[in-house]
């Protein structure tokens, strides 16, 4: 599940808390890098490395929405329709994607390339509305056009930062 | 208009920077000429409230940690910034994390404490990673770590970087989430000053506030209590969005007029159109009327009178075209999906909440629903463990209670001239 160095850094984020166990939410980041998603078997695979039950992990992971409880698209089009982000027309940012890549919330396209999600405020409100695209960059003040050069960005293999 | 935080002064960001507009100064100020006991004095006397929401005096606050050392101490840095419409905190991470930084040393000193936990927000990743790289700079200069400036006091600094719950900005829910653990809020008492992570004490402040802190020390108590609303000074970042020309954070001092934000700062209406609600402090805040926000002061008491709160200053704006009733069920569902689940009258009360609105709004609703829905709220309202019951349960009483007119004409099916879902310049093909 993880390398030398993987283990290693682990090691090192337990010095940052009295208590290793602290070190949970830290390592369930990492294995979603790494695998996109969190497994039950990376569950497993955790709770005997830091020596935590299995139930509590999956307490864990089933609480905290960012983690992926499932497998998602290489692309995870996370799209704000909060508030902020509907007055200034989330809902139809949403919809538009949605009827662009032919698919509901929460689903992935058949290539396994995208899915979309509708999430909560991102605390970009003044540059709505927003998308985060697989819980890291923000593309903000979207336009269709833009939209549509995005998709076509990440259909050639864009890397995201 | 003096600026304490977002200063305008380019790259800011960087170290080199920082320090030779004067930062690190104050941290140096108050480890070789101040004893932690006056260092508290000095928030304290300055008024300084915190940032988060509730106002709460930070210097009295930081009095609450036990004086003896046979336990360790934490300080929690609340960098959750979950509250739709609010998205200030995130700007110092980008804009000045040093001072951030500066002032959270200067609170440890102030409280004999050797660890902080920043707790971030897990979708702020591109934030989380500008402060861990100001974090290695300052570390690399000496500012945090061991014998710092060369004292005999040592302080460590880590991230924490969240995963995606509302719930982890309230602070036991937020040790909690720093334990590795579910967000779940704890029983209170014990406050957090007597039992916080790990069971020791913890003292949580925003990060907003703890920005504040090195100008506080370098300035001194009084300079900054005449900033500003005299019960609620300083400077606040007033986080603008919706229907305004030209969104953001503004940094203005607090007991601003709500117009001059919009008109002066914000470019004014979007399209020149009428305000018809506003919502002063993050979507837990009672919303504004058109006639109370022409004259608002923004600020603690100015708010309070007129039963709203100030909240985290995110403010958002919309205008005559928009469907309250559709922007409330919005506002449902966002605390229904966050609510813990802990606690019965939230936990069930926010999905009640969300269906009767839903049924208002599909052309289905009783005449009885807007009474029980702010019955609901108010069985909600002071029963439940945290404050999310009583954020779930103010926009609903209060929108309805001030828009009820909006709210009856939908149940009688009344022709209305509010648009289905507000169009006005949602989405545009391009920016023009």
């Amino acid at each position: 599940m993880f390398d030398e160095n993987e283990l290693k850094k682990i090691e090192e984020l337990k010095r940052h808390y009295p208590q290793g166990k602290a070190v949970l939410l830290p390592v369930l980041w990492m294995i979603q890098e790494k695998y996109g998603w969190i497994s039950t078997d990376s569950m497993k695979f955790a709770g005997d490395l830091l020596g935590i039950p299995y139930e509590h992990i999956l307490g864990v992971v089933s609480f905290y929405t960012m983690f992926n409880e499932h497998p998602v698209g290489k692309y995870n089009l996370q799209v704000c329709t909060n508030v902020a982000c509907m007055l200034r027309g989330g809902y139809e940012l949403f919809k538009y994607i949605s009827d662009k890549l032919g698919i509901n919330n929460k689903e992935t396209t058949s290539d396994g390339m995208f899915t979309i999600e509708e999430v909560e405020c991102l605390g970009s409100c003044a540059t709505a509305p927003m998308m985060q695209v697989n819980n890291k960059e923000y593309y903000e003040n979207l336009t269709t056009e833009k939209i549509d050069d995005l998709i076509k960005d990440f259909q050639n293999n864009h890397k995201l930062t | 208009m003096h600026k304490i935080i977002l200063k305008d002064i380019p790259d800011l960001h960087k170290i080199y920077v920082y320090e030779s507009n004067g930062g690190y100064s104050a941290l140096k100020k108050a480890l070789t000429k101040m004893t932690p006991e006056s260092v508290t004095d000095e928030v304290k006397h300055s008024s300084l409230r915190g940032r988060g929401g509730a106002c709460f005096p930070t210097g009295l606050k930081w009095t609450f940690m036990p004086k003896s050392n046979d336990k360790p101490k934490y300080l929690c840095c609340n960098g959750d910034e979950s509250e739709p419409g609010s998205f200030k905190d995130r700007e110092i991470f980008e804009k000045n994390p040093h001072q951030f930084i500066e002032g959270t040393l200067i609170a440890c000193y102030a409280m004999g404490i050797n660890t902080a936990y920043v707790y971030i927000r897990g979708e702020y990743y591109k934030w989380i990673n500008l402060l861990q790289m100001a974090l290695d700079d300052s570390y690399k200069k000496g500012y945090v770590g061991k014998n710092i400036l060369g004292t005999n006091f040592s302080a460590d600094i880590y991230i924490h970087r969240g995963a995606g719950a509302y719930i982890c900005g309230e602070e036991s829910a937020l040790m909690n989430s720093i334990e590795g653990k579910r967000g779940y809020p704890r029983v209170k008492p014990p406050f957090p000053a007597a039992n916080g992570v790990w069971g020791n004490p913890t003292t949580i402040n925003n990060i907003e506030t703890l920005a504040n802190v090195p100008e506080i020390i370098n300035n001194g108590w009084e300079w900054f209590s005449k900033i500003g609303a005299p019960k609620h000074p300083g400077t606040l970042l007033y986080g603008v969005s919706g229907h305004v020309n030209k969104p953001g954070v503004y940094e203005l001092e607090s007991g601003t007029p709500l117009m001059t934000i919009i008109n002066d700062y914000c470019g004014g209406m979007l399209d020149g159109k009428e305000i018809k609600m506003i919502i002063p402090g993050g979507t837990s805040m009672p919303p504004l009327t058109k006639e109370e926000s022409l004259t608002i002061k923004m600020d603690d008491a100015s708010l309070k009178a007129i039963g709203s709160a100030i909240g985290t200053a995110g403010i958002i704006v919309m205008n005559e075209d928009t469907d309250l009733v559709k922007v409330l069920i919005r506002i449902a569902q966002f605390y229904y999906h966050e609510s813990c689940g802990q606690c019965t009258p939230c936990r069930e009360g926010t999905g009640w909440m969300l269906k009767v609105l839903k049924r208002i709004d599909e052309g289905n609703g009783r005449e009885e629903d807007l009474d029980m829905l702010i019955n609901i709220a108010e069985n909600i309202e002071g029963n439940t463990i945290c404050a999310l019951g009583d954020a779930a349960a103010w926009p609903v009483k209060w929108t309805i209670r001030k828009f009820r007119k909006e709210f009856e004409a939908k149940i009688k099916k009344e022709k209305i001239e509010i648009p289905v879902l507000n169009k006005v310049h949602a989405l545009r093909k391009s920016i023009v």
